[in-house]
């Protein structure tokens, strides 16, 4: 029989060096920079930031690779940054143990929110979340033990294991990088997992992954708690860098925020969300004497991504990248 | 019910709004025949399809397959007793490799699908009984293709390998060599006999010589119900089915 083959798309060029281990020599880069970044600039600002990226890349495990628009992941970011830091406050508990309880929190706000959210598709998804998101907003806004409008302020950063005391900027510095760097990985290796495989497939084609056997909404809801605690692990640890636990992280701007970030820098793109996270407060930072019209230029960043950059700033290079 | 009978259906309904799109079919599908459902479009072929694979809940009626009722259960459930579907418009995961999108099949059986913290790589250990799929099909030399970039017959092929991968005893294909040049027709109406030898096939097909040449049995539907049941010779000499299906009438 005759056959027609035509070149596979798929293996165009040879992969050379650096193409292969492109990922690879990525995370390098990001790693040492991050590393060396303090000399240069703030380190409290850097802090914050890789805080905010593991929340976007947390976000984007969601929204990237499974398809799913969490409208209200606020309510794991703020929620777990409230117990960490009452735990670390009231319960005198040290930090790891502080962010360990924050992040379980958000765990498992995230096995209630994703039991009731995933069994809807698409924008009633994305309501839902957000409306359970507000209601625990309110919730926060009216408890005792968050402070209301004041939060958990002055909360101790404590001793890492009762024996490193995080008062220390080089030791709170490297505990941050050591929890970002960490979740980035455990992402990277959740998206690359037989798990993952399983994850591209139902975003792919979900009724031929049901027609193969596969429980599709139990996948999603075990992505929804994972993406839901690494929320919470950047909260966590924000609470205790910033010393603050307060309503600005559980309320809905936040969920929008993050939203941004992932979009600016590239929506499923590995990358993306942490190049987002850090041009978003680098802009809030620089812009800050502009006062309330950041939002505005926030919003008109937003737009041009939308119309004219949907890959994002990670997956536009990539794209060029690749051609 | 008889232990040759893998499938059976009693009075199966499914109503929309008032009108019946399946209406109290009876169907019974020997164990390794190949079963064919004819009938003109609107007939209710796939919804009797989207029924069986509990896409859809019927309205009313039983569905029984291997002796167990299934018909409260949930579609990946019925997936794993064995009884698996293909589509009309061709379902494989467009943006993964022919390898990848067997192996997701061969994944769900073997287990470890809900390991999120092992390296995907543990999925090699697939490939050599992938490659045998996809070499049963006669996709070898596309094995590191995406998908979607496959012509239509070779991506219901594909689809086929994927099905396989789950060796289910029972195979339901919608319309299998819908849209297909004459050389796909024949390379997939092989493909089904070859696969067909050790399991039961239901399909749904247009296409008569194919259905001729395939079908041990032939269930002839027209407005949601069952017009006539038989071979071919029985069916198309049945005057119904003739005025029916063919749309001649007093040939």
């Amino acid at each position: 029989m005759e056959e027609r083959i035509a070149q596979p798309a798929a293996v165009a060029a040879p992969p050379t060096f650096l193409r292969a281990n492109a990922e690879a020599i990525a995370f390098v880069v990001m790693a040492v920079g991050l590393a060396v970044a303090p000399f240069f600039t703030y380190p409290l600002f850097l802090m914050q930031a890789m805080c905010f990226a593991l929340f976007a890349c947390a976000f984007n495990l969601l929204i990237g690779y499974v398809g799913l628009l969490s409208f209200g992941h606020a309510l794991y970011f703020g929620w777990a940054s409230y117990l960490a830091a009452h735990a670390a406050k009231v319960w005198g508990l040290t930090p790891e143990l502080a962010i360990l309880t924050g992040t379980a929190t958000a765990a498992i706000l995230g096995l209630v929110a994703g039991s009731l959210a995933i069994r809807r598709q698409g924008i009633y998804f994305a309501m839902i979340t957000l409306a359970l998101a507000q209601m625990m907003f309110f919730f926060a806004l009216q408890a005792e033990f968050t402070g209301g409008e004041d939060g958990i302020q002055a909360v101790p950063r404590g001793y890492l294991f009762g024996l490193i005391d995080l008062r220390n900027d080089v030791a709170i510095y490297a505990l941050v990088l050591f929890v970002f760097l960490g979740g980035f990985l455990l992402i990277y290796r959740i998206i690359h997992s037989p798990f993952g495989e399983v994850l591209k497939a139902i975003r792919e084609n979900e009724p031929r992954a049901i027609s193969l056997g596969y429980k599709t909404d139990r996948y999603k809801l075990i992505a929804f708690i994972l993406s839901a605690a690494l929320a919470g692990l950047a909260g966590s640890t924000k609470a205790i860098v910033m010393q603050l636990a307060s309503l600005t992280d559980v309320n809905w701007p936040m969920s929008g925020e993050v939203v941004l970030m992932t979009l600016v820098g590239g929506l499923g793109t590995i990358f993306g969300p942490v190049v987002g996270a850090f041009v978003i407060l680098a802009m809030q930072f620089k812009l800050s004497v502009v006062g309330e019209w950041v939002l505005v230029i926030q919003g008109v960043i937003f737009v041009t991504c939308v119309l004219l950059f949907r890959r994002g700033i990670v997956g536009e290079i990539t794209a060029r990248f690749k051609s | 019910m008889s232990a040759d009978i893998i499938l059976e259906t009693e009075d199966l309904t499914k109503e929309f709004a008032g009108f019946a799109a399946v209406g109290g079919v009876d169907l019974r599908v020997r164990r390794g025949s190949i079963h064919a459902l004819i009938g003109p479009n609107g007939a209710g072929k796939t919804t009797c399809f989207n029924l069986l694979t509990k896409f859809l809940s019927p309205t009313r009626g039983r569905i029984v397959f291997k002796g167990q009722d299934i018909t409260a259960m949930q579609p990946a459930d019925v997936a794993r007793l064995g009884l698996v579907r293909s589509f009309q418009i061709s379902a494989v995961f467009p943006h993964m490799t022919v390898l990848e999108n067997v192996r997701i099949a061969l994944q769900r059986l073997r287990g470890n699908s809900m390991d999120f913290w092992r390296s995907r790589a543990v999925l090699d250990q697939y490939n050599d009984r992938a490659m045998a799929l996809i070499a049963d099909v006669g996709l070898t030399e596309f094995t590191n293709w995406a998908a979607v970039e496959l012509p239509y017959g070779r991506k219901r092929a594909l689809e086929i390998a994927t099905t396989l991968a789950l060796d289910p005893e029972m195979l339901l294909l919608d319309e299998p060599t819908a849209g297909m040049g004459h050389e796909d027709i024949d390379r997939i109406s092989q493909l089904i006999r070859r696969v067909a030898a050790n399991r039961t096939v239901l399909m749904v097909e247009h296409n008569l010589s194919v259905v001729s040449d395939l079908s041990d049995t032939i269930t002839v539907l027209t407005r949601g119900r069952v017009l006539a049941e038989g071979d071919y010779e029985t069916v198309s000499n049945n005057p119904d089915v003739r005025e029916a299906y063919m749309g001649v009438g007093h040939a």
